[in-house]
Order: C-alpha cells, then sequence, then structure tokens
C-alpha cells in the first residue's frame, strides 16, 4: 500500500504502477460524468461525432456535483461521488474509445469495466461515498462546463483541484479487484451469520 | 399571523437544517463506530466521513450533494386547526429551498428524464398525512437520496418461511447492496401490512433516532440480533472491508393478512438525515430534532 500523488493528464505507465489497495491525490483537471454523460459521448463516438473535449489521459468522476452560479461564475458547493454501477453499461466503451486513465466514484464497477481497466491502462478509485463537501474543498474552480442541456447534476463539469482525495485504488490495471475480494470474505462470513440467526443448521 | 407562511418558512429552515447538518444521534453512532472499526481502509473513510460533517456545518453546505428527493412526514394534531393550504406552503418551501440553501435539483419525469428544476413534479415532494391528537403540525423533513433508496427491496415472504425468512431476507438484502448504498447504513425494516405497508414502515423506521429499540422487547432484540449479522459480514465502511457496515437496525411491523408476511427493507445511508419541529396552533415554533435553526 502506498500513496501517490499525481498530475494530470496521466500516463498509461503512471497507472500500469498503482495497485489495489493504494492511495492517491490527484491535482489538475478532472470532469464529472453520469448516467447520460456516458451514453451521450460513446453515442458520438459511434457516429463519428467528435467530443467538445479531448478526454485522453483524463480523470473521469461519476458524480453530480451541487453547482451554484454566483457572480456569472460556477461554483461548486458539494461533489461526492454517486453510484458507479450505473455506469458499467458504456464504462468499458468509452475506456476504449476515449483513454481516460482515472475512473472515481463509488461501489466499484463489474467485469466488463475490470477488462478494459487492464487491456486500454486505466484504474478505478474509490473516494468516500457522501463526503461532498470534503471533496469540494480540493476544487479550485470550475474550469468549464459542456452539455448543460442534460441538467446541472448531469452535465460535463471540468473542475480544478488541488490533491483531490483520498482515492483508494479498488480495481487496478493488472486485475486487482478488492471488491470480488471482499464479496468473496462476506460470501463465507454469510454461512457463519446465517448458522448464527438461525437461518442454516 | 399567516400560518402558510409560517408553515413555508419553517419547511424551509428545516430543509436546510436537515441536509447540513446530520441529527446528533448519528453524529454519535459513528463517533463509535470509528472506535471500534479496526480495518485500516475503513478507519479512513469513517475519518472521511467525520471530516465531511464537520466541513458542511463550518461552511453551511450540504453533508452530500445528493440532497435526495424530498419526503414531508405531518403529524397533524386534532385540535390544530385547518390543513387547508398545507400542501401548498411545502410546495413552495421546497422551491424556495432549492434556489436559496441551494439543492440539487433531483426531480425528473420518470419516463422523459426531464428534470423540472426545482425539486417538485407529480406528487414530489411527497407529503405523508398522519393524524395524532394535540394542538401541532409536526413537520418532518426527509430528503432521501438515491444511492441507498435503490438498493431498498420488498419480499412478499410464505408465511411458513416465518421468522427465519425474515431474518434472511434482511440480511440477503444489505449484503446484495454492499458499497453502493454508502455503508455504514442504517437498515429500516417493515414488517408485515401489505405490500406499500411493508415498505413505508421499513421508511418511517429510518426515522427513528438509533439509541430508541422497538418499544416490544422481541423487536428489539431481532433489531440487535439483525445488527450484529450485519456488522459480522465485513462489508464495512463503503464496503471496503471491516466492522461496521450499519449503524442501527430499525423495525417496524402492522399485523397482515394470514396468507402473507410482506417485509420491506429501506436502507439508509450514513447521511442519515432528517430535521422535525413543530408548529403550535397559536403561532409558536419549536424545533425537536437539532438544536438550532441554521
Amino acid at each position: 500500500m502506498s500513496t501517490y500523488k499525481l498530475k494530470t493528464p496521466i500516463s498509461e505507465e503512471a497507472v500500469r504502477n498503482l495497485h489495489v489497495g493504494d492511495i492517491i491525490y490527484i491535482s489538475g483537471t478532472i470532469l464529472t460524468a453520469r448516467d447520460q454523460a456516458h451514453q451521450r459521448a460513446v453515442n458520438f463516438h459511434n457516429q463519428g461525432k467528435p467530443l467538445p473535449l479531448n478526454l485522453e489521459g483524463m480523470v473521469i468522476f461519476h458524480s453530480g456535483p451541487l453547482v451554484q452560479r454566483k457572480d456569472r461564475k460556477w461554483e461548486i458547493g458539494a461533489a461526492g461521488p454517486t453510484t458507479s454501477s450505473r455506469m458499467e453499461p458504456f464504462q468499458a466503451e468509452f475506456i476504449e474509445a476515449f483513454k481516460p486513465r482515472i475512473i472515481i466514484g463509488k461501489g466499484g464497477m463489474g467485469a466488463r469495466t475490470a477488462e478494459a481497466l487492464k487491456k486500454f491502462g486505466a484504474v478505478y478509485c474509490e473516494f468516500t461515498g457522501g463526503a461532498a463537501v470534503l471533496a469540494a474543498r480540493s476544487v479550485r474552480h470550475v474550469k468549464d462546463v459542456k452539455w448543460l442541456n442534460l441538467g446541472l447534476p448531469e452535465a460535463l463539469w471540468l473542475l480544478e483541484v488541488e490533491e483531490f482525495g483520498p482515492l483508494f485504488v479498488t480495481m487496478d490495471s493488472h486485475g486487482g479487484n478488492l471488491y470480488n475480494q471482499i464479496a468473496e470474505k462476506v460470501e463465507q462470513a454469510k454461512l457463519i451469520a446465517y448458522k448464527k440467526l438461525g437461518i442454516i443448521f | 399571523m399567516n400560518l402558510s407562511k409560517l408553515i413555508e418558512e419553517t419547511a424551509v429552515d428545516l430543509l436546510r437544517l436537515a441536509v447540513i447538518e446530520l441529527p446528533i444521534d448519528i453524529k454519535q453512532a459513528l463517533k463509535k463506530a470509528a472506535q471500534l472499526e479496526t480495518s485500516e481502509i475503513g478507519k479512513m473513510e469513517i475519518e472521511a466521513i467525520t471530516e465531511n460533517i464537520k466541513l458542511a456545518e463550518q461552511l453551511k453546505r450540504p453533508v452530500c450533494q445528493d440532497t435526495g428527493l424530498i419526503i414531508f412526514n405531518l403529524d397533524v394534531g386534532d385540535e390544530f386547526g385547518s390543513v387547508a393550504g398545507i400542501s401548498e406552503a411545502l410546495i413552495r418551501a421546497t422551491k424556495k429551498g432549492t434556489a436559496s440553501i441551494p439543492l440539487r435539483p433531483n426531480s425528473v419525469h420518470p419516463i422523459t428524464r426531464k428534470n423540472t428544476g426545482d425539486n417538485t413534479g407529480v406528487k414530489i415532494p411527497y407529503i405523508s398525512w398522519n393524524p395524532v391528537k394535540g394542538d401541532y403540525l409536526q413537520i418532518t423533513v426527509f430528503p432521501k437520496g438515491a444511492g441507498s433508496e435503490n438498493m431498498s427491496a420488498l419480499s412478499m415472504i410464505k408465511p411458513g418461511e416465518g421468522l427465519v425468512g425474515v431474518k434472511k431476507f434482511v440480511l440477503d438484502t444489505v449484503i446484495c447492496a454492499g458499497g453502493q448504498s454508502c455503508p455504514p447504513l442504517i437498515v429500516g425494516v417493515g414488517i408485515g401490512g401489505t405490500c406499500d405497508l411493508a415498505l413505508k414502515l421499513a421508511k418511517l423506521a429510518l426515522l427513528r433516532p438509533l439509541n430508541k429499540h422497538h418499544f416490544e422487547p422481541v423487536i428489539a432484540q431481532l433489531e440487535k440480533d439483525l445488527l450484529e449479522a450485519i456488522n459480522s459480514t465485513g462489508i464495512g465502511p463503503m464496503g471496503l472491508g471491516g466492522r461496521i457496515t450499519a449503524l442501527g437496525v430499525n423495525i417496524e411491523y402492522a399485523h397482515c393478512h394470514t396468507a402473507s408476511l410482506p417485509v420491506g427493507v429501506n436502507l439508509q445511508c450514513w447521511a442519515a438525515r432528517r430535521a422535525t419541529a413543530r408548529i403550535f396552533r397559536d403561532g409558536r415554533v419549536k424545533f425537536v430534532s437539532h438544536k438550532n435553526p441554521i
């Protein structure tokens, strides 16, 4: 378990160096994207249309931030992670098409995403769910916003961050997967709990 | 005195209070959880949560960006007077609070997914009316986040499966949710009634403070047993492993049909937001869940 401070854009080499259990802090720019943004991005790619931003080496944050417009400037009040499994239908294609290097969310992702992380060199990290003010504190300013017509939570928010974290690397580019490790242990513990509750004998 | 205006203003205060400051019993339970957690990553998660709660209060910002779908639970005293205009006042409060606190606009049309932009919509905010004895109107605001709500479940258990079936369903639901509902959780369980009532009771159970067990010893024991079982799974804070998967299990029940045994489970993330105030007939307002409105 090591701690790394990374700056964007992030190289494939830098993420190949990360392993499950590592803790990272990110400085630079990160982009929020949720369900509809992922779906639209993948559709654009399939139709050969360009995205409004180049995502290579980018950090994608599954978050629908709480945003306020003050003095003609956007301000992020709270920006914790949203449940990543909702993005599972699109994430593998998204990684293949746009080559982001770090995906941040909560709750983990499925087998197709795990395969894409391995194949194209990216990692999935977890930010503490609900810790939205802690997350917003490291946002220096909003650099840009695209696709506002998806609504404030679903728009693409390009955020300048400083030491954004702690982020726990939970799915790495070598097949390491903390969720699978925990699930195996939980499966064993479940049988003991069943016995204690009198569900099985 | 303009009662409708008073209800509106109190509801805005309650919304602000609920999203910014967690009730004392939740904070105490998290403090205890921090002491009991042994996994390194689990400890770090609880530290981040605790730091976040402090920052939210200091900076007067919502504790989580998902400020939820707005629910109002009303206890309406039989001597309170007219209830005309209360719904409208609460809808106005929701719009006003969304703009001024601010809250994230979360209410969308279920099919077109078009966002109304102000947290209102058809039957939203959801207003639940409960007639009681007394000369007051008690308003509880309950902003419910989707991460935990999405992992909630209903089972129409066969009565023959009995208590064992109930226990298995609750435990399996929590295991299935894993880290997705932002544990440490509060697990609301509704047993009996009809399919809709079981889920309604599960949600009501989430409003009971964590330091209060069910008044019936047999139900209180079930709450303790289920909590112990849930915390023995090793899911841990945020599902990354550890001892503390839930802060509490709260159960409410209703009698049910002889051929039925419905069980509803409504999960609540650690950001267990609720705030309550009583408005008396003479215009006095008493905040019940928190000391002072923010």
